[in-house]
């Protein structure tokens, strides 16, 4: 097929600086339909920088470099407009928002796609309906849908809520960043099952994590490490494995 | 997106929509006050001798005062002189016996507004009293309420048909000497509602004032009296707004509330006075008192406000709590955009012994608008085991406003508590962001964030008003990120 063929996700040459630093140096990465691709590296090597800038964040200056998702310049969109093109980030710290209903964030964004798609707003019965299947899965209790968003969520929690937006928004293109981190064994085990159960030949995933721990659960396609802002070594799981046994300094020497 | 979300998107596109005027033939008096002005006020209004007697009484009262300048609000002198303090569309007879007298041109206007006074237009469960300058102009759903005993009416239909009522409780609560702008409106008051709920009697429909301040170079002076007998139930809303001038006009109204033991006043304003333009120029001045007392045992007294316009707002709708066991609320929210000014807060008189009362305080500032709280919760020896709960939010959206707050508290009684809470938020990048991230626009996601920051108080609006507030705050705030 195709399909396949062509990337989902092509980046090249990718140069980022922030408020004058240089992030990333040059990063490339193919990302196909089907593929779960881990990026992991030691702090500071531009990790959530990179799944910062393919959401939009504003902030980033791109001085070299190109991104295109479909075949299409993803860095022309305005961050919305990528949401709801199928470009979804998981937040590794997701904010909270007083006062605003989870379940009527949900439905805004549910709707903010399906309009993009040409399709009517989803009825409230029918909604709920969609959205109860995806919590189960997530273990999260209804009395969730009203509370405030983020607000007063436990670590585990937000991660959990990001994981089920993500599932009820079924992006084509899934970045989540450090979604592992602050997990207990549990709740990683939780989320890996939500990342799982979306994989598919059409939608990718681009897993952002310091650590190998969920790759056990979430098996990738393909390993990448960045250094210092551009990848340094590709390679399947076992990279990952490798990286735990011997640490970053292994690839941060060899990148020098 | 509900319903809601699409009618809000649809006003954001707008800006302040009621700023029209309509050209009708008016009697207004020349500008300018003096006794024989107010002499001729009352004269118009028919009214009894002890009424005419109260209002000199307040005009010479007045003449001996001097403007006030605590509130944390500037503006330039007022000439009082250039002010005409009585305006009224000509009547074609004698006044409108019927809707079907009304001057058509008074209808479309409200029709504009969005306060049709056809009843078989309303909304059942709405009667609306309609004041246009100085006089009300038509009030439906007399006979229903009458049917149930209660009282809604023309403040100057009052003064003939209740006269005894009247001369009981004006001024009980806010005396004609209480302050500047009270005192001036005790002198120079126009029109307003009047609503006496008797003994027993839950009020069958919501009842509303809808002010409209229409004539150049006029004050809008109106006056409501609110009367809940024991064991009765009236929920009261208001609502404003006036056209687009490049002048600012004087709005000095006075509220006064009275329930008596048992007595349940639900009182909700959506005050949208136009605000000036984003370069501060013109707008209403909303200088307003409104007091209400919990005269009887477990009297109940609530107030509700929903404030997005005016250049400059001062005031503070506060409850008297004198019963015992009596309960006062305020819920507020208070918008300021462009050059807008606000001091507004309330104040809290625990009299009687175990009162309770409960401030929640939502101040917005956005462009270069400066939100002041003012609040005084004062226990008085008498208020034994009374208590208090404040809470007092402030969101700023950009650098350049302004929110401050003054809580005054005073406790004379050592068994009584007082709690105080207090916040400052931005809406912050990361919210923001937060939202993009999710497919939502940027206008979809300030409203989004207002709207929940203001939660607690909107769900103390009746229903319609509460889509009408929400509405309004989205116009409001318009352009006031990014």
């Amino acid at each position: 097929m195709t399909a396949s063929r062509t990337p989902l996700l092509a980046i090249n040459g990718l140069h980022v600086t922030v408020e004058g630093k240089q992030i990333l140096n040059g990063l490339t990465l193919q990302v196909r339909a089907g593929e779960v691709h881990a990026i992991m590296g030691p702090n500071g090597s531009g990790k959530s920088t990179l799944a910062h800038v393919l959401a939009g964040r504003p902030g980033y200056q791109i001085t070299a470099g190109t991104v295109s998702y479909e075949g299409r310049d993803l860095l022309a969109l305005a961050p919305e407009e990528r949401a709801r093109q199928g470009v979804f980030l998981g937040f590794q710290y997701p904010v909270e928002i007083p006062g605003v209903n989870n379940v009527y964030l949900l439905k805004a964004a549910v709707n903010a796609v399906r309009k993009q798609r040409g399709l009517p707003e989803v009825d409230a019965f029918e909604f709920l309906g969609l959205v109860r299947d995806k919590m189960k899965l997530m273990h999260i209790e209804d009395s969730f849908l009203s509370r405030g968003v983020n607000e007063g969520f436990s670590g585990g929690e937000k991660k959990r809520n990001e994981v089920l937006q993500m599932l009820v928004l079924e992006p084509r293109l899934a970045i989540l960043d450090e979604t592992d981190s602050g997990l207990d064994i549990d709740a990683l085990k939780v989320v890996a099952a939500g990342v799982n159960s979306q994989r598919s030949p059409e939608r990718a995933c681009v897993l952002v994590t310091h650590y190998q721990r969920l790759l056990e659960y979430v098996v990738p396609d393909i390993v990448h490490v960045l250094v210092r802002g551009r990848i340094a070594r590709s390679g399947d799981r076992t990279l990952a494995l490798e990286l735990e046994r011997r640490g970053y300094d292994w690839v941060s020497g060899e990148a020098a | 997106m509900s319903g809601n979300a699409r009618q809000l998107e649809t006003l954001i596109a707008r800006g302040y929509q009621h700023g029209f005027v309509t050209e009708i033939d008016a009697d207004t008096v020349a500008p300018g006050l003096d006794e024989d002005v107010v002499r001729l006020i009352s004269r118009k209004k028919q009214e009894p001798a002890f009424l005419t007697e109260w209002r000199l009484k307040a005009l010479r009262h007045w003449l001996t005062m001097r403007e006030p300048h605590w509130a944390h609000v500037k503006f330039a002198p007022i000439d009082y002189q250039s002010i005409s303090y009585y305006s009224a569309p000509k009547a074609r007879k004698d006044g409108p016996k019927s809707l079907d007298e009304v001057d058509p041109k008074l209808l479309e206007t409200y029709e504009k507004l969005g306060v049709p006074l056809h009843e078989r237009a309303r909304l059942a469960g709405v009667a609306v009293d309609a004041v246009f300058d100085s006089v009300s102009v038509a009030t439906t759903f007399k006979e229903r309420l009458a049917a149930a005993g209660v009282v809604f009416c023309p403040f100057s239909e009052a003064v003939r048909t209740h006269p005894q009522l009247l001369e009981q409780y004006l001024g009980s609560v806010v005396p004609y000497t209480d302050n500047f702008f009270a005192t001036l409106n005790s002198a120079v008051f126009s029109d307003g509602s009047f609503v006496y709920v008797p003994k027993g009697v839950r009020c069958p429909m919501e009842l509303s004032t809808y002010f409209r301040i229409n004539a150049m170079n006029t004050g809008q002076f109106e006056r409501t009296l609110i009367i809940a007998d024991v064991g009765s139930y009236v929920s009261y809303l208001e609502g404003c707004s006036a056209p687009q001038r490049d002048e600012n006009q004087l709005h000095a109204a006075v509220v006064e509330l009275i329930a008596l033991d048992d007595a349940y006043i639900k009182y909700s304003t959506v005050q949208n006075w136009y605000p000036g333009d984003a370069h501060g120029v013109g707008g209403i001045y909303n200088f307003v008192t409104k007091r209400g007392e919990c005269r009887g045992r477990r009297a109940h007294i609530s107030w509700t406000q929903v404030e997005t316009g005016s250049a400059i707002t001062w005031k503070y709708p506060s409850c008297v709590l004198r019963g015992e066991g009596s309960i006062g609320e305020f819920y507020s929210v208070a918008t300021v955009n462009h050059y807008q000014q606000a001091d507004t807060g309330t104040k809290m008189i625990h009299i009687g012994p175990d009162t309770r009362s409960t401030i929640i305080s939502k101040g917005i500032s956005a462009g270069h608008g400066q939100n002041t709280y003012r609040g005084l919760v004062k226990m008085l020896p008498s208020a034994h085991g009374a208590r208090n709960f404040t809470q007092c939010d402030s969101l700023l959206m950009g650098g350049q406003c302004g929110a401050h707050t003054f809580p005054y508290v005073e406790v004379k009684n050592p068994s009584a508590t007082v709690e105080h809470e207090a916040s400052t938020s931005k809406i912050s990048e990361d919210q923001l962001f937060y939202c993009l991230a999710r497919g939502i626009t940027e206008e979809d996601a300030v409203n989004m964030i207002v709207s929940g920051f203001c939660k607690s108080v909107f769900k103390e609006l009746p229903m319609e008003f509460a889509v009408e507030a929400q509405a309004l705050l989205a116009v409001s705030l318009e352009g006031a990120v990014g």
